[in-house]
């Protein structure tokens, strides 16, 4: 039953190979526009729901699109706007959870009562709610999901920021004269970003398939766009005729979600040993 | 104990209010008409007329305070409006809807437990053999794969080819295995994950070092100490699944035309039907707060080291 610790070496490696792997995709992404075989957005009813051939690797949709083209398009707005939103909610939602812990007290109790109401809802709900009165679009899907996104930051860097608060280091920076700005961005932040950089890592592959489900459900990516989960969505009614509409773009997504999740898990192995699965 | 409890449906309050007002801003600041949308919604030929007369009917001209203080009101005296879609009171919607998602919410519950708890623990004794590889990796797999692309990839395979179930969950038992499975799938995954991590961090603690040098078989440690020990976790996983599943798995329920208040909330939202909108979120609020108390209360009975009004 001993733990059996892997030598840094093979973690550092898994790390990089996955970073390797992430860059490629973001670049394919870029590219992709030059890559795809036929136009995404072209519709020829003539070559509606081709099965797969050596002209559409993975067929066509109902109205004679080339679904590989589309797919690698969708894989722009999957990537970037995750990586995006994993940003964004991130950096409020730490600088609102260190604020919180840092100051304590009524502020604290304010500010967190904000993140409380905000944990009362499941969060695909209220996304699909904000979604559905915001209307549809890739921006309002990005800022439903963000609504509840932030709010686990908040949470942990609020929590770190507390455990580190009387710590030595801390109240010699204090007692040398820093600002409270000073002390919370460059004395508090670094040590506490292990766990949070992990979470937002990991977070990546949900807000990907968070997308593709407001997408799915009809509020996200408008049609004609090309983004995954509206394509399966499209691809729905006709799943028992021509199954590579909904398959191509499923399959692709669960690897690049598992691609994220994979790194996810290794920055955790890195910077977090202590929840260490390995 | 009896006060603690009481203090925590105060809790409830400030909660209640802030998640109601949020919601009842997000509709009024809503680009559509809720006047227009009910009448639309009913059949009603529109003429500005009637707009006038319905906004006046429904106050909408109100101001925004107003509105909300007497939505509020109304909810105290447990009316909460009723739906611009077919004029069913909202309560009553949610009753109608609560069994569904409470079968679908005890079904997953239930099949996640009875695979996630031994495979957890299975994949925690056999650490790094091939028997903790495979469940790892099915465990990875399941936490990546996007719930809906799941659920049609069982429609297909079980129900339009091999014909074994059928596509809609007809409220039949064999309805309900599909959508089971579409939900269980991730909880089962995250489930595994956490157990194994827990098992095995309470079997490097140094009790059951000290428990097998006196020679206590490994048999009795794990289920007797080291099982016990690692249901916090359980206990955590529950509460947290427990409060989403009883407000409806909306994309599962959508899909599968699972009439329960997940599907309830998302053709409310497609047709902007706000009082509906605003009384499953009240309804979400009080799950939250109930589940936080019993998960907290069980933390006591399963350790008693856990004082009352511990909060994470």
């Amino acid at each position: 039953m001993k733990k059996i610790k892997l030598p840094m070496d093979a973690v550092h490696k898994r790390l990089y190979f996955l970073f390797g792997v992430v860059l490629i995709l973001i670049v394919l992404s870029l590219v992709a526009p030059w890559l795809c075989p036929h136009d995404p957005n072209l519709t020829d009813l003539k070559l509606a729901k081709q099965p797969p051939s050596s002209e559409y690797p993975f067929g066509t949709d109902s109205y004679g699109r080339c679904v590989f083209s589309r797919v690698l398009m969708g894989a722009k707005v999957s990537i970037f706007a995750s990586l995006a939103l994993v940003m964004g909610t991130f950096i409020f939602g730490t600088a609102y959870g260190v604020v919180c812990g840092y100051y304590g007290g009524k502020v604290d109790r304010a500010l967190m009562g904000v993140v409380d109401i905000l944990l009362a809802f499941p969060d695909m709900i209220l996304a699909i709610a904000v979604a559905g009165i915001l209307g549809g679009g890739l921006i309002n899907a990005m800022i439903a999901l963000a609504v509840t996104g932030w709010t686990q930051y908040a949470r942990l860097a609020r929590g770190s920021v507390m455990a580190v608060k009387s710590e030595v280091y801390i109240q010699a920076a204090r007692i040398s004269g820093n600002s409270h700005s000073r002390i919370m961005w460059r004395h508090m932040l670094p040590n506490i970003s292990g766990p949070l950089i992990v979470t937002a890592t990991l977070q990546i592959g949900g807000m990907m398939m968070g997308i593709a489900g407001l997408s799915f459900l009809g509020i996200g990516v408008q049609i004609p766009q090309a983004e995954w989960g509206s394509m399966i969505n499209e691809g729905r009614s006709l799943m028992q005729t021509a199954p590579w509409i909904i398959l191509y773009p499923g399959v692709v997504m669960l690897l690049a979600v598992m691609i994220f999740n994979l790194l996810g898990d290794t920055v955790r192995d890195l910077l977090d040993p202590k929840q260490q699965t390995i | 104990m009896g006060k603690y409890i009481r203090k925590r449906f105060v809790q409830l309050i400030p909660i209640l209010l802030g998640v109601s007002f949020i919601t009842f801003a997000l509709m009024y600041i809503a680009p559509s008409d809720p006047a227009e949308m009910k009448l639309s919604a009913q059949g009603t030929a529109v003429s500005q007329e009637i707009l006038d007369e319905t906004r006046e009917e429904m106050g909408l001209n109100k101001p925004f305070l107003e509105q909300y203080l007497s939505w509020l009101l109304n909810l105290l005296t447990g009316d909460m409006g009723v739906s611009y879609v077919d004029n069913v009171p909202v309560s009553q919607k949610i009753v109608t809807a609560m069994p569904s998602t409470i079968i679908l919410a005890v079904s997953s519950m239930l099949l996640t437990l009875l695979i996630a708890i031994p495979l957890g623990i299975l994949a925690a004794i056999r650490q790094n053999q091939w028997v903790d590889y495979s469940i790892r990796f099915f465990t990875f797999v399941g936490t990546s794969v996007p719930n809906f692309f799941l659920a049609l990839v069982l429609i297909y395979v079980f129900a339009m080819q091999l014909n074994w179930l059928p596509v809609l969950a007809t409220g039949s038992i064999r309805g309900l295995i599909l959508p089971t499975i579409a939900l269980s799938t991730v909880m089962i995954s995250k489930y595994i994950r956490q157990i194994r991590a827990a098992v095995l961090e309470e079997l490097n603690k140094d009790y059951v070092m000290g428990a097998r040098s006196r020679g206590i078989q490994e048999n009795v440690i794990l289920y007797k100490n080291v099982l016990r020990n690692s249901m916090i976790t359980v206990v955590t996983l529950i509460g947290l699944s427990i409060g989403s599943l009883l407000g409806g798995a909306a994309v599962v329920e959508t899909i599968f035309v699972w009439r329960g208040l997940g599907k309830m909330v998302v053709d409310a939202i497609g047709a902007r039907d706000y009082p509906v909108i605003q009384g499953f979120v009240v309804w979400m609020a009080i799950i939250y707060v109930v589940v936080n108390l019993l998960t907290d209360l069980s933390y006591h009975l399963l350790d008693p080291r856990v004082k009352e009004g511990w909060e994470t």
